[in-house]
C-alpha cells in the first residue's frame, strides 16, 4: 500500500537528501581536486584557476614521480611489509584465539586479561621507542640486519583483533569439533579443516585490519628503519611532502609543472592500488565494524 | 585439608549402604594435588597451549617490556643505563611536571589540557556526526542511490592517516596568490572568512585554526565509516513499529522521538562509553604529522609531548615516561570506569 507523504516526513527526506549530497561531495572534492592538480599546467595550479577540472594538462608531474626510483623502492618495501606483516600477525592472532576460544584451558581468564589489559593501558611512545631499540640490538646480535623485519615481527599486533578471532571461534558448534575428533582428527586439523573454514568471513575481516593497518604504518617505521633505501610508502610520502612545502627548498623551482603537483600525484599512487581493490574489500570493512568486540 | 573416607561416599538412604561417588574422589584428588593436575593437563594437552605461545611472546616482548621501561618515570634516568640499573629517585620527574611552574611544567599542563580538550571536541562534534549522517541514509530508499553515497562517504577512510594529513596540509598551505596558496585557504579568504593575510601563513601554522582542522578532517576521514554501526541498528528496526507510530498520528519528529532512538539507544550507549573509555588516547600520529612548532600552543598533546622530551633532545626519557604514565593511567581508569557504568546500565559490557 503506497501512502501519501505528510509533510513534515517530506520536508525530512528534503533535508536529508541535500545534506547527504553535500557530505557525500565534500568526501569526494578533495580526491578529485587531488587528481586534477596533478595534471594541471604550473600557472594553473599556482594561480589556483584549477577548482574541480584540470587545464592546461601535463603528465610531467608523474613522469617525476614514476622515473624517482625511491619511489617503486618505497613501494616494494610497503608491499613487503603489508604482506609478511599480515602473514606473521595472522600466524600469531589465529593461533592465539584458537586456544583462548576453548572452555577447556587452564587459565583461562588470566590469558584473557593479559590480553585485554595491552587494551587499557599502553606504556607510551617513548617506552615502546627505547623496547624498539633494545629489540633491534637483540635482532642484529642474531645477524637480522634488515630493519624491515623488526617492523614486521615486533609491531602491529592488536588484541583487538585477536578477540574479533576468539569470539568467531566461540561461535563454531562443538558438535562440528566432536565430530572430527571422533573421527580421528588432532587438534591442529581441528583448527584447519573445522575452525578456519567455518570463521572465513571473520577472519578475511581480521586480515584486512592488520594488512590496512600496515599498509598505513608510518611511526614506527619511520622512526626504526634507519636506511633510507628501506623506507616503506608513508614514509617516503612524507618526506617529499617535509621537501615540497619548505618554501626555501622550492625557491629556485623552474620545472614546467607546479611542486605542489608532485605531492598531488605521490597522493594519487598511493590512492590507486586502494581505489582498485576497494570494491572486492568493502563488504568485509563494513562487516568488521559490526562484529565489534562487544561482549553480553 | 585430609580427605575422609566418608567424603568419597555418598550414603544412600533406602538401602542404608554408602556408595562410591567417583566423582567427588576426583574432584579432592585435584585439590590436594593442584598443581599436578595442571601439569598433567598441559602435557596431555600441549598442542593447545602450544599454540598460545607465540601470542603470548609477542605481547610480552613488545607490550608488557616496554611497561617495565615505563617505570624509569622513577629512576634517575641518564639515557644511557637500563633501567634495572638506574638508581631509583621516587616522584621527583612527576613533582617536576606538576608543580615546579618553570617551562618543562607549563609545556606538561598545556599538553594535558590539549589532550583533554581535543578529545572532548571529538566527542561533542565527532560523535553526532555519524548517527546524523545514519538517519539521512535511513531516509533514502532506492538502495543503488544509498550505497553509492555510502559507499563514497566511507572513501576517506581508507586513505592512511600519512595521505590524510599530506591532503590537508596542501589543501589549506601557506603561499601568496602566486605561489601556490592551498585551494581551501584561498576560497575561505575569497569568501571574506579569514583575511588574505592569515590564508597567505597558512592555515596550519596559526594555533586559532588547528582544532577546527582536526576536527573537521576527523569528521571528513570516519565519520561515514562510523556510521554503519548505527544504520546496521536502524535498518533492524521493524517496519511495523513505524505503521503503529503512524496510525497513532506521529509525524515525523515523533517517529525519531519514540521509534528511531529508542531503537539504538544501546547502540549509541556503547559507542559512547568506548568514546569516553579512549578519551585521552588520542592519535598522536595524526597530531605529530599536522602540527609545527608555531601551533605548539592549541595542538601540543602528551604524546608529542613526551615524544619530543624523549625521543629527540629533551628534557629526557624519565620526564617522558613519567608524563606518558599520569596519561595512561588516567586514560586506564576512564576506560575502566566507563565499562564498570556501562554494565551496571545496560548488561552490556565492552570487554
Amino acid at each position: 500500500m503506497k501512502r501519501k507523504l505528510e509533510l513534515s516526513e517530506l520536508i525530512f527526506k528534503i533535508i536529508s537528501y541535500t545534506l547527504l549530497i553535500v557530505f557525500a561531495l565534500c568526501c569526494l572534492y578533495p580526491f578529485v581536486y587531488a587528481i586534477s592538480a596533478s595534471i594541471s599546467g604550473r600557472a594553473a595550479v599556482e594561480y589556483g584557476s584549477v577548482v574541480l577540472f584540470p587545464k592546461d594538462i601535463q603528465f610531467d608531474a608523474f613522469a617525476r614521480m614514476f622515473n624517482d626510483n625511491m619511489f617503486w623502492n618505497a613501494y616494494s618495501n610497503t608491499l613487503f611489509l603489508t604482506l609478511y606483516g599480515t602473514i606473521w600477525a595472522m600466524f600469531v592472532a589465529i593461533l592465539g584465539a584458537y586456544a583462548l576460544s576453548k572452555r577447556r584451558l587452564l587459565f583461562r581468564t588470566f590469558f584473557n586479561f593479559f590480553l585485554v589489559f595491552t587494551m587499557w593501558f599502553s606504556a607510551g611512545i617513548v617506552p615502546q621507542y627505547l623496547n624498539y631499540l633494545a629489540t633491534k640490538d637483540v635482532f642484529n646480535a642474531m645477524g637480522i640486519t634488515d630493519d624491515k623485519w623488526l617492523v614486521v615481527i615486533a609491531m602491529g599486533m592488536q588484541a583487538m583483533n585477536i578477540i574479533l578471532l576468539r569470539n568467531a571461534f566461540e561461535g563454531v558448534p562443538s558438535e562440528i569439533e566432536e565430530a572430527a575428533i571422533v573421527d580421528g582428527a588432532s587438534e591442529f586439523q581441528v583448527l584447519t579443516q573445522v575452525y578456519i573454514p567455518m570463521s572465513k568471513s571473520t577472519i578475511a575481516t581480521v586480515a584486512l585490519f592488520f594488512a590496512i593497518s600496515r599498509w598505513n604504518g608510518y611511526f614506527w617505521a619511520r622512526q626504526m628503519i634507519s636506511n633510507s633505501n628501506e623506507h616503506p610508502l608513508q614514509v617516503f610520502i612524507r618526506l617529499r611532502l617535509e621537501q615540497y612545502t619548505d618554501p626555501e627548498t622550492m625557491a629556485g623551482w623552474n620545472e614546467t609543472f607546479a611542486s605542489n603537483s608532485v605531492i598531488y600525484a605521490l597522493i594519487v599512487c598511493s590512492i590507486v592500488p586502494i581505489l582498485i581493490i576497494y570494491p572486492f574489500i568493502q563488504k568485509y570493512f563494513a562487516k568488521g565494524v559490526n562484529v565489534g568486540g562487544v561482549k553480553e | 585439608m585430609k580427605a575422609k573416607a566418608a567424603d568419597f561416599l555418598d550414603y544412600d538412604q533406602e538401602s542404608g549402604i554408602y556408595l562410591e561417588n567417583p566423582e567427588q574422589a576426583v574432584r579432592d584428588d585435584v585439590e590436594k594435588h593442584y598443581w599436578r593436575h595442571v601439569g598433567r593437563t598441559i602435557v596431555k594437552d600441549w598442542r593447545l597451549y602450544l599454540m598460545l605461545v607465540p601470542m603470548l611472546l609477542v605481547f610480552l616482548f613488545w607490550r608488557y617490556f616496554p611497561m617495565y621501561e615505563l617505570l624509569g618515570c622513577f629512576k634517575v634516568s641518564d639515557n644511557v643505563l637500563p633501567v634495572s640499573q638506574q638508581l631509583f629517585s621516587g616522584f621527583s620527574y612527576f613533582k617536576r611536571l606538576l608543580f615546579a611552574g618553570d617551562g618543562l611544567s607549563t609545556d606538561f599542563w598545556r599538553a594535558l589540557r590539549n589532550t583533554f580538550l581535543l578529545s572532548f571536541y571529538g566527542l561533542c562534534f565527532g560523535f553526532p556526526m555519524p548517527i546524523i549522517l545514519a538517519l539521512f541514509f535511513n531516509e533514502v530508499r532506492s538502495n543503488i542511490t544509498r550505497s553509492v553515497v555510502q559507499v563514497l562517504t566511507y572513501l576517506p577512510k581508507f586513505m592512511s592517516t600519512v595521505v590524510m594529513t599530506s591532503l590537508v596540509t596542501m589543501l589549506v598551505k601557506q603561499g601568496s596568490l602566486t605561489t601556490g596558496m592551498g585551494i581551501v585557504s584561498r576560497f575561505l579568504a575569497g569568501a571574506g572568512l579569514i583575511s588574505q593575510e592569515v590564508a597567505q601563513a597558512g592555515l596550519l601554522n596559526n594555533p586559532a585554526f588547528f582544532r577546527s582542522i582536526y576536527q573537521i578532517s576527523g569528521i571528513w576521514e570516519s565519520a561515514g565509516y562510523d556510521s554503519i554501526v548505527f544504520f546496521a541498528a536502524i535498518i533492524a528496526i521493524s517496519p511495523t513499529s513505524y505503521e503503529a507510530a503512524q496510525i497513532d498520528g506521529a509525524d515525523k519528529m515523533a517517529q525519531m522521538k519514540y521509534v528511531v532512538l529508542p531503537s539504538i539507544l544501546s547502540t549509541i550507549v556503547i559507542m559512547l562509553i568506548t568514546r569516553i573509555g579512549s578519551l585521552l588516547n588520542i592519535g598522536y600520529e595524526k597530531v605529530l604529522l599536522l602540527y609545527n612548532p608555531n601551533t605548539y600552543v592549541t595542538a601540543d598533546v602528551v604524546s608529542t609531548f613526551a615524544y619530543r622530551n624523549g625521543m629527540g633532545t629533551g628534557a629526557g626519557n624519565g620526564i617522558a615516561a613519567a608524563a606518558e604514565m599520569m596519561n595512561n593511567v588516567i586514560g586506564m581508569l576512564l576506560v575502566i570506569g566507563a565499562n564498570t557504568i556501562a554494565r551496571k546500565a545496560s548488561n552490556t559490557s565492552l570487554y
